[in-house]
């Protein structure tokens, strides 16, 4: 099973539904293009839930990583909640820990936008 | 596979293509012995994480999608310990010449993290030139209790 995402809008922040698995092959390239279309568009507050990932690996991790380049170098933050203890464990493993901001309830993630 | 028993060690391999289809076979092969072994879910996932990585880099680096060339996986089981090889046809790899994925210079880079996640979540990981030509890994989880 590959990756099924969709946006929503909640106030000026869009949110992606992630779900099913992110990696090497579909599911990290259409994340990528996701990331690549709502950064073109403009969009600065993106929060990523990943509550429904299954699965997520190297390739998935680098897209993750490649998505937030992409949007800070547009002037804008993506951030991440819902994450699995799986995926948690790959965040500290990879330190990228340090880099994301994570949070476990979308409400949290959302206000803490400026 | 059969299970083992007291001192049993069952074994087995096989060959797969060098495409991305491979990876969802090998790891549905090798869960498959590690349910029989009794490991539990967390080290379950663990596992599959860790033959996902060595089969991506074999299909990817190692034989670089060539259809010429085969994946050889080895599955080991013992009463304690589960061991899978996993090995390519490509022209070799130095392991020194991996820029290391934790330092600062590396952390946004886009590739690079397989072996260093083999490596966190195997008990036990080796990499070096496969008989035949190549590239082989051995990688190894415990049984819990077990070691």
């Amino acid at each position: 099973m590959s990756v099924k995402l969709s946006t929503r809008q909640v106030g000026d922040v869009t949110v992606i539904d992630a779900a099913g698995r992110i990696t090497l092959g579909e599911g990290a390239s259409a994340f990528r293009e996701m990331i690549r279309d709502l950064a073109a568009k403009g969009e600065k507050k993106i929060v990523l839930n990943l509550n429904e990932v299954s699965y997520i690996d190297s390739s998935g991790i680098g897209e993750l990583v490649s998505g937030f380049t992409t949007v800070t170098n547009h002037g804008g933050q993506l951030k991440l909640v819902g994450l699995s203890k799986r995926v948690k464990d790959l965040l500290q493993v990879t330190k990228l820990y340090t880099v994301f901001e994570v949070f476990e309830e979308e409400a949290d993630a959302v206000r803490t936008f400026a | 596979m059969a299970e083992t028993g007291h001192g049993e060690v069952s074994k087995s391999y096989i060959t797969l293509d060098s495409s991305l289809e491979s990876v969802d076979q090998a790891e549905e092969i090798v869960l498959k012995t590690a349910r029989e072994l009794g490991f539990q879910e967390d080290d379950e996932g663990s596992i599959g994480m860790a033959v996902r990585e060595g089969v991506v880099n074999a299909v990817v680096h190692g034989n670089r999608y060539s259809s010429k060339k085969r994946i050889h996986l080895g599955i080991e089981a013992t009463p304690s310990q589960l061991v899978i090889t996993i090995g390519d046809e490509g022209e070799g790899f130095d392991l020194s010449s991996l820029p290391d994925p934790l330092a600062a210079e590396n952390l946004m880079r886009q590739s690079g993290r397989g072996i260093m996640l083999i490596r966190a979540f195997m008990d036990e990981f080796d990499l070096h030139p496969r008989h035949g030509g190549g590239t082989e890994i051995r990688i190894a989880k415990n049984l819990a209790g077990r070691s």
